[in-house]
């Protein structure tokens, strides 16, 4: 009580009452919060839970340090089968697919040799038979824009080392035409195929070779020093896993039976390929939101993802739920010719960069990326700012050093965000609607609204009652 | 793809270079210029190199590290003038201010990460969204004051539980009044700093108290108010239980600058009474307890018993404009009252003279007004009151309801006394009396209806105490600074009227 500067929040004659005394006074620029959300947002706020349940949640989600361990097929690390699909964002049927989806799927069935022609798949992927659908989430797996693996497809492997927990991603195959954005003709599917016969085994042999396991998370901390937000810039994270791995590619590449061609041909795709960390950057959010699951009454958000259809969010207090909202078309620039009218809405598990506090989260430290709507450096400054009402606490290992190395704004607080109304920014690529297009823009995005919302009233039922 | 009404500029710029999203921005800004059908300025890397060619444009032999700069321009058009766009576009550009205003906190959470760890949350947004900004300072470590009121009581039972278990204090909800290290929060009176501890389950009750030691602080050493702790209207009811009391009691007990403390509160549940104190008697600091009801003492006769313990006499409560006052028009009392504990007070006392009386807020539930709030028998109306506040100001701010009521009163021939309150300080409207003395003269014209005020409020209010009694005794007037005092002069107005007796 010796302190005497004063929080106002509510009428503005209060805090002027108090400043009249010669009082330092901070205003809080309150508003409405989302309709209809005031009786859910008071049963959580007074859930006894919930304090040491986020306070659990943000604790094990910021404990984690992500180690690539290995290089392997998704047959081998997921068990996947033959007919066996997996895809972006919350759970989807086939009828529902977007273009891009659906590309992406096709051409992922003739890359497993279900159909010859990419394009006899729609049918297969209709009749149901044989085929199924699960998304990646569900399978300790992120896939960026359609997140479509198959079983050939090989996966990065990180790991947890404190609990021996694993998750998985694909490998990156660079821009432009290519089948995460929904493009399945020869030329993805033949680099796609280069893949797994030359790029997967030889990163395989190099992560095995690697004396010491590569640091992912540590990456990240010293990539979002150096201009990437790790969503839609990589750069600096790319450049630094080669640094990580080219050693080992070149002598353990060797004794693992590739040439110097191998060796050059897959350097030269990676560094020629400024998204490829991106691949490792997800499943190094999913590893520390995936500690941060299961917590009673913890109001965290523990995954964003969008299939192209449906936006879904899954939240710490409410299991594997997933609260689901139209996905929206991004805001931004268009490659070429191409216009919002081209555009598919929003799609890809890489929100798991947002949900973990990067990507569109860390735009301070990544002002490019800001110019993908027009905007300036005060608004990436402003963003980073502004994504700070929502969360729960600052990650110390990822700071910004433009903010006075301030921690990236982490761990979305559901109820924060019905408060204000202030939603995740996420940055994004665009993928064009039509199946076989591939990537049209990038820009910026945010979930639908009205999903938090719906994900409080599940916490808000789960309240025990006094 | 080209048409014959168009031309095609394409030109290298080798060891230019930009980010492909400002170039990204940079053709989509050229693409804006007259003339220009489409513009695709890039890198010349594989994949723009595939864009140009989709668009129909031939691009000559390049390296990606050659800026590519492509238009597609309406027949006649100026070459020139699109490639000054390009250029422009191409131009670095400085914001130009240097604004980097951080906006505004939007969360109670968010405000208090700029505070220092003492911050103290005053929160008076409404009351369906009260509890969620509380609960953000609870959990932050800081003490709370909720002005707000309609916050549902299970809620103050959560918030005042959760900071108990943190040794966090709730001032509230509905908590009208608080003053901490001498800063008045709410509707708080100026008062001259003593050493003298407040806990207060009542806004008004604990103004009245700041009002009368104050006055009685001018000429006696020693007579001050260091904190009054507000707990909220509801602290000491059987639902609430007194928590917020209990770690008010315990943070003065502890203070070693507070020698005496001094507890109001409207009428308690007496398990929570009882409770209170055997509790206050374990306390090193004695504890005067002014806990309204049946049979208690007054607030007026509470401050004298602490000026009492302090070793002082009190002194005459003073009263201005008796002059003005004539006997009862009628045989009923009028009280219209904007302070909730001000008007349980008269009513008590009332009670014990005149028989059980009807109010908005009854002593019990059979006396309860209806929606009319004058009928034909004595009638007390707190306008402060959740239900006449939903979707409005405090009468505090917002005399309009009052003042209404006071006319129809007037206008009711069974009118004998109208007894009134009116409460200055921080928060109140900057000159009230000046909204209420003409009321005042209107509701005399016809006839002299006496007219009681109880007037509570220092000489270090931002309204001047002394101005403000001067207008209203001009209106016509009876100003009392005692609540108490102005209650027995209208029962004693009342009780000599014919038709006093029922």
């Amino acid at each position: 009580m010796t302190d005497t500067t004063i929080v106002s929040v509510g009428a503005d004659m209060f805090a002027d009452a108090v400043a009249a005394q010669a009082v330092d006074v901070e205003r809080v620029d309150w508003r409405p919060p989302m309709p209809g959300t005031e009786t859910d947002l008071a049963a959580v706020a007074t859930d006894p839970r919930r304090p040491e349940a986020n306070r659990r949640a943000v604790e094990a989600m910021l404990g984690v340090t992500a180690h690539l361990v290995d290089v392997a097929p998704a047959s081998e690390v997921l068990g996947l089968e033959k007919g066996q699909f997996l895809h972006a964002g919350p759970p989807i049927e086939w009828a529902r697919t977007s273009g891009p989806l659906r590309g992406a799927l096709m051409g992922g069935a003739a890359l497993e040799g279900l159909v010859d022609d990419p394009e006899d798949a729609a049918a297969l992927f209709e009749s149901g038979s044989n085929v199924s659908l699960e998304p990646c989430h569900h399978r300790s797996a992120v896939g960026p824009m359609a997140g479509v693996v198959t079983p050939s497809m090989w996966m990065w492997v990180l790991e947890d080392r404190a609990t021996g927990r694993r998750t998985y991603c694909s490998l990156n195959e660079g821009l432009g035409k290519v089948l995460r954005y929904g493009a399945y003709n020869d030329e993805v599917l033949t680099r796609l195929r280069w893949m797994g016969d030359v790029l997967g085994p030889l990163l395989q042999a190099a992560v095995r070779g690697t004396e010491e396991a590569t640091d992912v998370t540590g990456i990240l901390t010293q990539m979002l020093q150096m201009g990437d937000e790790a969503h839609n810039r990589n750069r600096a994270g790319t450049l630094m896993l080669l640094r990580d791995l080219s050693p080992a590619m070149v002598s353990a590449g060797s004794d693992a039976g590739f040439d110097g061609k191998d060796v050059a041909d897959v350097l030269r795709f990676v560094g020629g390929n400024d998204h490829f960390f991106l691949n490792l950057a997800m499943p190094a959010c999913k590893l520390a939101l995936d500690a941060g699951r299961d917590v009673p009454g913890s109001t965290m958000v523990v995954a964003m993802a969008r299939n192209g259809t449906d936006f879904g969010i899954q939240v710490s207090g409410t299991g594997d739920e997933w609260f689901t909202g139209p996905a929206q078309v991004a805001e931004g620039l268009f490659l070429g010719d191409y216009g919002p009218d081209d555009a598919n809405p929003d799609i890809g598990d890489s929100a798991i960069t947002e949900t973990a506090g990067i990507g569109g989260f860390a735009m301070a430290t990544a002002p490019a990326i800001v110019r993908l709507v027009g905007g300036s450096v005060p608004d990436a400054l402003a963003t980073t700012r502004r994504m700070h009402e929502i969360t729960l606490a600052e990650n110390p290992r990822w700071s910004v050093p433009v903010l006075e190395f301030q921690g990236t704004p982490t761990g979305i607080d559901v109820s924060k965000v019905c408060r204000t109304g202030i939603l995740p920014q996420i940055n994004t690529g665009m993928a064009g609607a039509v199946a076989g297009v591939g990537q049209v823009g990038a820009g910026l995005v945010t979930p639908p609204a009205e999903i938090f919302p719906k994900a409080l009233a599940a916490l808000a039922a789960r309240v025990p009652t006094a | 793809m080209t048409t014959p009404l168009t031309t095609d500029h394409v030109e290298l710029r080798s060891g230019a270079y930009a980010d492909s999203v400002t170039l990204l921005q940079v053709s989509r800004s050229v693409q804006a210029t007259p003339g220009v059908v489409t513009a695709q300025v890039a890198m010349a890397t594989g994949l723009n190199l595939e864009v140009l060619e989709g668009m129909g444009f031939t691009v000559p032999a390049s390296s990606p590290n050659d800026m590519v700069v492509a238009l597609r321009l309406e027949e006649g058009a100026d070459a020139a003038q699109a490639l000054a766009a390009v250029d422009a576009a191409l131009a670095p550009t400085r914001p130009t201010s240097g604004d980097t205003t951080v906006a505004p906190p939007r969360t109670t959470t968010a405000a208090l990460r700029r505070t220092g760890a003492g911050a103290v949350a005053l929160v008076s947004v409404p009351g369906a969204s009260a509890t969620v900004e509380a609960m953000d300072a609870l959990e932050a470590g800081h003490d709370v004051m909720a002005f707000s009121d309609n916050v549902p009581v299970a809620e103050e039972v959560a918030l005042k539980t959760y900071a108990a278990s943190r040794g966090a204090l709730v001032m509230g909800p509905d908590c009208g009044t608080a003053v901490i290290d001498g800063v008045g929060l709410g509707f708080a009176n100026t008062v001259r700093p003593g050493r003298i501890g407040l806990v207060a389950a009542s806004g008004t009750g604990c103004q009245q108290l700041l009002a009368l030691l104050h006055h009685a602080g001018a000429s006696l050493d020693g007579v001050g108010v260091r904190h009054a702790l507000g707990v909220g209207g509801r602290d000491l009811s059987a639902a609430v239980g007194g928590l917020a009391t209990r770690e008010a009691l315990r943070r003065l007990d502890a203070d070693p600058d507070v020698d005496l403390v001094v507890v109001v509160s409207k009428p308690p549940a007496p398990d929570v009474a009882d409770a209170l104190a055997r509790e206050s008697d374990a306390l090193g600091t004695p504890v005067e307890l002014g806990l309204l009801g049946r049979g208690q003492r007054d607030l007026t006769a509470v401050a004298e018993a602490v000026l009492a313990r302090l070793g002082h006499e009190a002194p005459a409560w003073p009263v201005h404009g008796a002059d003005n006052t004539g006997p009862a028009t009628g045989p009923l009392l009028r009280g219209l009252f904007v302070g909730g504990t001000l008007c349980d007070e008269s009513m008590l006392m009332a009670t014990d003279v005149l028989g059980p009386v009807r109010s908005n807020i009854p002593l019990s539930e059979e006396l309860a007004l209806g929606d009319e709030l004058l009928v034909d028998d004595h009638t007390f109306v707190d306008f402060g009151d959740d239900a006449l506040t939903q979707g409005r100001a405090h009468p505090m701010i917002d005399p309009t309801l009052r003042n209404e009521q006071l006319a129809r009163a007037a206008a009711d021939p069974a009118t004998g006394v109208i007894l009134l309150d009116l409460v200055l300080g921080h928060g109140a409207e900057p000159d009230p009396a000046a909204l209420l003395a003409p009321e005042i003269v209107a509701a005399r014209r016809e006839r002299p209806v006496p007219v009681v005020v109880s007037l509570v409020g220092t000489d270090l209010d931002p309204q001047g105490l002394e101005a403000q009694r001067d207008a209203l005794v001009a209106a016509g007037a009876e100003v009392h600074l005692s609540n108490a005092s102005a209650t027995r002069r209208a029962l004693e107005l009342i009780s000599r009227s014919e038709g006093a007796a029922r």
